[in-house]
């Protein structure tokens, strides 16, 4: 069957792509074909030029070098209609919808003229293709009452919708439960029977084995191995991918110690799509890592808040060993030994255009690095170059500007400066999505280490993979509810699937 | 046509960029001067020794570059916080109404400069106070508050310079008493027009500097600006930042009136500032918001408007070249300021 799936036809090729942007090489010289009916994985850790050559497939970059070939055809560069209308499609990571409008409006937006097809040929083409594809979504629903799964089908619909022939899905995972993840896989393998091709974009490897035929692992811009999934394996492929071996952290199981931080029964207010935090009860232990699973939207946003200091509950109350806090804000968070990794480096870890000292002294300039007002810059520079040194930061110096740091740097200078004084209670916030599987590892066994210091640990990660690996407790959070805490060992993965699709929380409350 | 970002532009491209902007200028006032019927490379030489030919000339540009540190101080420390400050014109004339109203008997030596002075800033302070703290409670755009504000107290001063503040002894021409001997600022040298006004500035420019550099204010200021979400999450109290901005500006432009009325003119009248406070802000754009180059960029626009004071005189062309080629500097500036940071590329 492989076998005949290398006769096939070529779809696509890309025949020597580079495009650099600067000193870096993002594309160097990438090939590689797909063919009718398979899915090929473009594996790759972030950086490594995945969303650079699907911009340039696309037409929003223009290669220095190289051509793109759609069913025989070059595809002009530049040219974003191109690819469309030569029956390429793509399903970005961030949906395009508009969630006012119905499913089938959303579907025809863009497409079609007023005037150009009558609604209800659409309506029965739309309803063909979810019937052929196994893409059930009601046409007349509104978007924005959509579950996330549910606006990834539209998304997929519409592509199909507009005659696509060649499937690009961005990291589609990542958004999914892998109850989800199950439907969308069934999609695809109907869709490549049917004569489409994907592209499959991801990291997480599990998942390119379960779907892809066959696998290209990007690495530094380069094409570093094309693989087929049949004869190759996770570590094959991580090794690839990181260019040698490597072996994440797991923590072992420890005694949990005393409750630092408590939230007792916390509401926060919805906040349009995403829920607020409905009677929220959770405990921090000291040296314990505390694991929050979910598909991200469900709480998870309100409850880091809540943590950081950045909100105060509706009702219910914050309690730090055992009293109730009077006032809350982002500076008594740290000043009651709170540090944070924000989910968002870029907008709230850091600023951009501000050196690593600058940015290093962010949180501690009022009570370490001046003085009646008054700036130490020896003290605050001392203490970015401390951090650099012992994180292994790598920059030109403390004065670079953290915009031009890797976003594996970046969270190294964001960790050391969260950890710098000895906080009791850390809230880690996603803290390794994006990151290379070497800064993983760092950052991860760093808040192992911390947990062994004795630290409450909080972990927020879409990663199912990185919750088991590292919680000693774990908690998923779905639709603002809490589920109850798990010990380390005793869920599988199809069980938090359940919890964080909902389903158990009925049950739960019934007894 | 697409914009590209360029991580690390090379040092000609951050240098030689902006004296681009500058050459492209000289070349439209060249342009003008032509369609002005005017020998273009007379014009430019004109304007420049009208700016700087003679003691006078230079001793005249520097007056007059007086007020728009001021303002363009204001304007670069509010625009530092993206704190959009349009009101520097409205913050002048209070500052200017303080000077008229505390030096023109009220108080007497020594303690009638110092206590105007801050009374001024005080004024001026409190006139933007009203357009931050609507920002950070409700959300109101200051861009539109502090604009209008300018047209309140034009108005404002004209109603008090027909009423309460008409000089009796002025012949109904609308202007204010004058300030007595004691409330004017002295000259820096005797004989020479220049007044202390100027060396305040010099000091404001430099304290500011100081505050921005080496104070956590300053700090704050930088953070709140650049990124108020990572300020707020780093625990700055953002609003407060914001409000403690908003009053250092206001205080800045309203030193700018003060020093017009104490070192200048000795009396407040509606013509006091022809757009000191609007032009603050092509100052402030001009030196990309720091204040020691506030200053250079204020003596430079300074020199063109007294500059084509004096070649319009010789030259007949109008004096409004002086705001087109402002106008051109600026967007010259802005455009050469955005190719140091994207590339233009083409498809």
């Amino acid at each position: 069957m492989i076998h005949g799936k290398k006769e096939a036809e070529v779809v696509l090729r890309l025949d020597g792509i580079s495009k650099r942007f600067g000193a870096l090489k993002a594309n160097d010289g990438v090939s590689f074909v797909l063919r009718r009916g398979e899915v090929v994985a473009l594996l790759g850790e972030n950086g490594a030029g995945k969303t650079t050559l699907m911009n340039i497939l696309f037409g929003h970059y223009v290669a220095d070098e190289g051509s793109v070939e759609a069913f025989g055809q070059p595809l002009p560069p530049g040219n974003p209609r191109a690819a469309l209308a030569a029956g390429v499609g793509m399903v970005h990571q961030h949906f395009t919808l508009a969630g006012n409008l119905t499913v089938l409006e959303n579907i025809r937006l863009g497409t079609e003229g007023l005037w150009s097809r009558s609604a209800s040929g659409a309506r029965a083409k739309v309803e063909r293709l979810s019937r052929d594809f196994g893409l059930s979504v009601h046409p007349d629903a509104k978007v924005g009452r959509l579950s996330v799964g549910e606006r990834q089908r539209v998304e997929i619909l519409k592509a199909l919708y507009r005659d696509a022939r060649v499937l690009i899905l961005d990291e589609p995972t990542a958004v999914l439960t892998p109850q989800e993840s199950e439907a969308l896989f069934a999609t695809l393998r109907k869709a490549t029977a049917l004569g489409l091709s994907v592209i499959f974009i991801s990291h997480k490897l599990h998942e390119v084995l379960a779907i892809a035929d066959r696998c290209v692992v990007l690495r530094h811009g380069r094409v570093v191995g094309e693989l087929d999934t049949q004869t190759t394996d996770k570590r094959a492929l991580a090794a690839l991918m990181v260019g040698g071996e490597l072996s994440l952290p797991r923590a072992e199981a420890r005694e949990p110690g005393a409750v630092l931080m408590r939230l007792d029964a916390v509401h926060t207010p919805d906040r349009g799509a995403s829920p607020g935090l409905k009677a929220v009860t959770l405990d921090l232990r000291a040296g314990q890592i505390t694991g929050l699973a979910g598909v991200s939207g469900n709480g998870q946003a309100a409850l880091a808040e809540i943590v950081g200091g950045l909100a105060l509950p509706q009702a219910g109350r914050i309690m730090l060993k055992g009293t109730p806090v009077a006032r809350w804000s982002p500076a008594e968070a740290l000043a009651r030994g709170v540090a944070r990794i924000p989910e968002d480096r870029h907008h709230q870890g850091s600023i951009a255009d501000f050196d690593l000292t600058e940015n290093a002294a962010l949180e501690g300039y009022r009570t370490r690095f001046s003085r009646h007002g008054w700036m130490n810059w020896r003290a605050a520079r001392e203490f970015a170059e401390g951090i650099i040194d012992r994180y292994d930061v790598r920059c030109p110096g403390p004065e670079t500007r953290i915009r031009l740091l890797s976003g594996g740097n970046m969270q190294k200078l964001i960790l050391g400066r969260a950890m710098a004084p000895g906080p009791e209670v850390i809230l880690a916030n996603q803290p390794v999505r994006g990151l290379d599987v070497g800064a993983i590892a760092y950052v991860q066994s760093q808040l192992i280490a911390a947990r062994d210091r004795g630290a409450a640990v909080l972990l927020i990660s879409e990663d199912l993979d990185e919750i088991m690996g590292l919680s000693d407790v774990m908690h998923v959070l779905s639709e603002g509810r809490l589920s109850p805490g798990f010990a380390r060992g005793t869920m599988t993965a199809a069980d938090l699937g359940l919890w964080m699709a909902g389903q158990k929380f009925e049950g739960a409350h019934a007894a | 046509m697409r914009l590209e970002p360029i991580a690390n532009p090379s040092p000609a491209r951050r240098l030689g960029l902006p004296v681009l902007a500058l050459v492209a200028t000289l070349g439209v006032a060249m342009l003008l001067a032509l369609v002005a019927g005017a020998n273009p490379l007379a014009v430019l030489g004109q304007i420049a020794t009208g700016a700087l030919g003679s003691k006078l000339a230079i001793l005249e540009t520097l007056n007059r570059a007086t007020p728009l540190i001021f303002t363009g101080l204001a304007v670069a420390v509010a625009f530092r916080a993206k704190l959009w400050n349009i009101g520097a014109e409205a913050q002048l004339y209070a500052g200017a109404i303080l000077a008229v109203v505390l030096g023109t008997g009220l108080l007497g030596s020594p303690w009638v400069l110092p206590v105007s002075a801050l009374a001024a800033m005080f004024a001026g302070a409190a006139l933007l106070l009203g357009p931050v703290l609507l920002k950070t409670r409700l959300g109101v755009d200051e861009v539109v508050t502090t604009l209008l504000l300018n047209f309140i107290m034009l108005l404002l001063v004209s109603y008090l310079l027909e009423g309460p503040m008409k000089d009796p002894m002025g012949m109904g021409w609308p202007k204010s008493t004058p300030l007595i001997p004691e409330a004017r600022l002295p000259r820096i040298v005797e004989g020479l027009r220049l007044h202390w006004g100027f060396a305040l500035a010099i000091l404001a420019a430099v304290v500011v500097w100081v505050i921005q550099t080496r104070t956590t204010l300053g700090f704050e200021i930088g953070a709140v600006g650049q990124s108020p979400e990572a300020a707020r999450f780093a625990g700055m109290p953002v609003n407060r930042v914001l409000v403690k901005t908003a009053l250092l500006s206001g205080g800045l432009a309203a030193l700018a009136g003060w020093s017009e009325v104490a070192g200048l003119k000795g009396h407040l009248s509606s013509d006091l500032s022809p757009g000191f406070g609007y032009t603050g802000i092509i100052v402030a754009m001009l030196a990309l918001l720091h204040p020691l180059g506030v200053v250079v960029t204020a003596i430079f626009v300074a020199g063109i408007f007294v500059g084509s004071d004096a070649m319009s005189r010789a030259a007949g062309v109008p004096t409004y070249i002086a705001d087109m080629l402002l106008a051109v500097a600026l967007l010259f500036m802005v455009l050469a300021i955005l190719l140091t940071k994207v590339r233009v590329v083409r498809g």
